[in-house]
């Protein structure tokens, strides 16, 4: 990267030096002096690009290497890293999507069960309690003692039945490790790949500056800020708290509509 | 009454249709976005739109704008239920008039206080 800019220095100079030497002989009117500084010049811009375009090809083949993607291979897109980061991420997505399908249904199952329990141990206490007043008759009571044994029967049979679904809803949290570790693992690879695009961008705007390519930098802005308009959703907030532009829960949500007359 | 619940989620989507059923509300359907969930909106009679914002097709807030200019539609209550949390979102989807707004992650208690209001302030 130093050589880079010291061959790009040597350029500059020399154009700062061929510049003035350029003005003299034409104001002295020695044109053929100026012609000769003006073929140096080209030479050496010439050079300079040549070298550039050289390192930039070593440099661009070693950003490949480190992407790991050989450009020799056919099926070269199957291999990249990136690649693999997406599979990686489908099967989060698949296995967060497996727990939670999962949870739900133990929880669905597990509602009835306590439900009927719950109506059933009702509609029992309110008999229960005619009973301790002595409202109850010699048959009824019978009758009632029969349906307190089924309750007890039941109410063990499905408490057993709820305990075992909380324990399997415990162990479908188990993705949480395994999606963890995939994770880390992308993250990682997003800071290499980053570290990589950002020496690319570099080395393009080192070309940039001998080649004297000018880019519109209020178009590049305005098509950044096309793609945050509000109407195309941006997901979760990470950082709610320490931003102003956006709501840190519901309450603010809340305190907003209102202060609109909602 | 009937309610609509658009979320590109499955799982966001089987969340809201347990919480309504055990606010009493059992008759719901799904749809995974904007694109699916109009023609539902004209043939099947709903009485109450939940809604997610990003969603891919057609988004929540397109899908509010365009129920809200639809002769036919545009008395229906909206919720949004979103993790779009941005102030200029939430005014945009109010001046969109949504009757609700609702930010992911979110409790049970909070959508029923939501919805409870909706329909306090549309039977009054």
């Amino acid at each position: 990267m130093e050589q880079k800019i010291s061959s790009l220095g040597d350029f500059e100079s020399t154009l700062k030096k061929h510049a003035t030497e350029l003005v003299s002989s034409l104001e002295k009117g020695k044109f053929g002096e100026a012609v000769q500084l003006i073929h140096e010049l080209n030479q050496t811009r010439d050079r300079g690009l040549y070298q550039e375009v050289g390192k930039l090809t070593r440099e661009l083949h070693s950003a490949i290497v480190s992407f790991q993607i050989d450009p020799h291979m056919p099926q070269a897109e199957e291999v990249s890293q990136i690649t693999d980061a997406t599979e990686r991420l489908s099967y989060v997505v698949r296995l967060t999507e497996g727990a939670a399908n999962r949870t739900m249904d133990l929880v669905e199952k597990s509602t009835p069960v306590l439900n009927e329990l719950s109506d059933e141990a009702k509609s029992l206490s309110a008999d229960w309690q005619r009973f301790m007043r002595k409202e109850v008759a010699v048959a009824e009571f019978r009758e009632l003692a029969q349906r307190v044994d089924g309750f007890l029967t039941r109410s063990e049979q499905g408490t057993r039945a709820v305990a075992e679904n909380l324990q399997d809803i415990l162990l479908a949290q188990d993705y949480q490790d395994l999606t963890g570790q995939v994770i880390k693992r992308v993250t990682q690879l997003v800071t290499e790949v980053e570290s990589n695009l950002l020496k690319l961008v570099l080395m393009a705007s080192q070309v940039d500056r001998f080649a004297g390519i000018e880019h519109d930098r209020e178009q590049l802005r305005a098509e950044k800020d096309q793609e945050k308009h509000p109407t195309r959703g941006e997901g979760p907030q990470i950082h709610a708290d320490k931003r102003e532009d956006v709501v840190s829960g519901q309450d603010d949500v809340d305190d907003l509509l209102s202060s609109l007359g909602f | 009454m009937k309610i609509l619940i658009v979320d590109d989620f499955s799982t966001m989507r089987r969340i809201i249709k347990n919480l309504l059923r055990d606010l009493g509300f059992t008759n719901t359907a799904e749809a995974d976005d904007g694109v699916t969930a109009l023609p539902m909106l004209h043939s099947g009679n709903f009485d109450f739109l939940v809604t997610d914002w990003n969603m891919p097709g057609m988004s929540g807030i397109d899908l509010l704008r365009t129920v809200r200019a639809d002769d036919r539609l545009k008395h229906l209550p909206v919720l949004m239920v979103t993790a779009e949390a941005k102030r200029e979102q939430i005014i945009e989807a109010a001046q969109a008039g949504v009757n609700g707004y609702v930010v992911k992650p979110f409790t049970a208690q909070v959508l029923k206080e939501k919805i409870e209001k909706i329909f306090e302030r549309v039977n009054s």
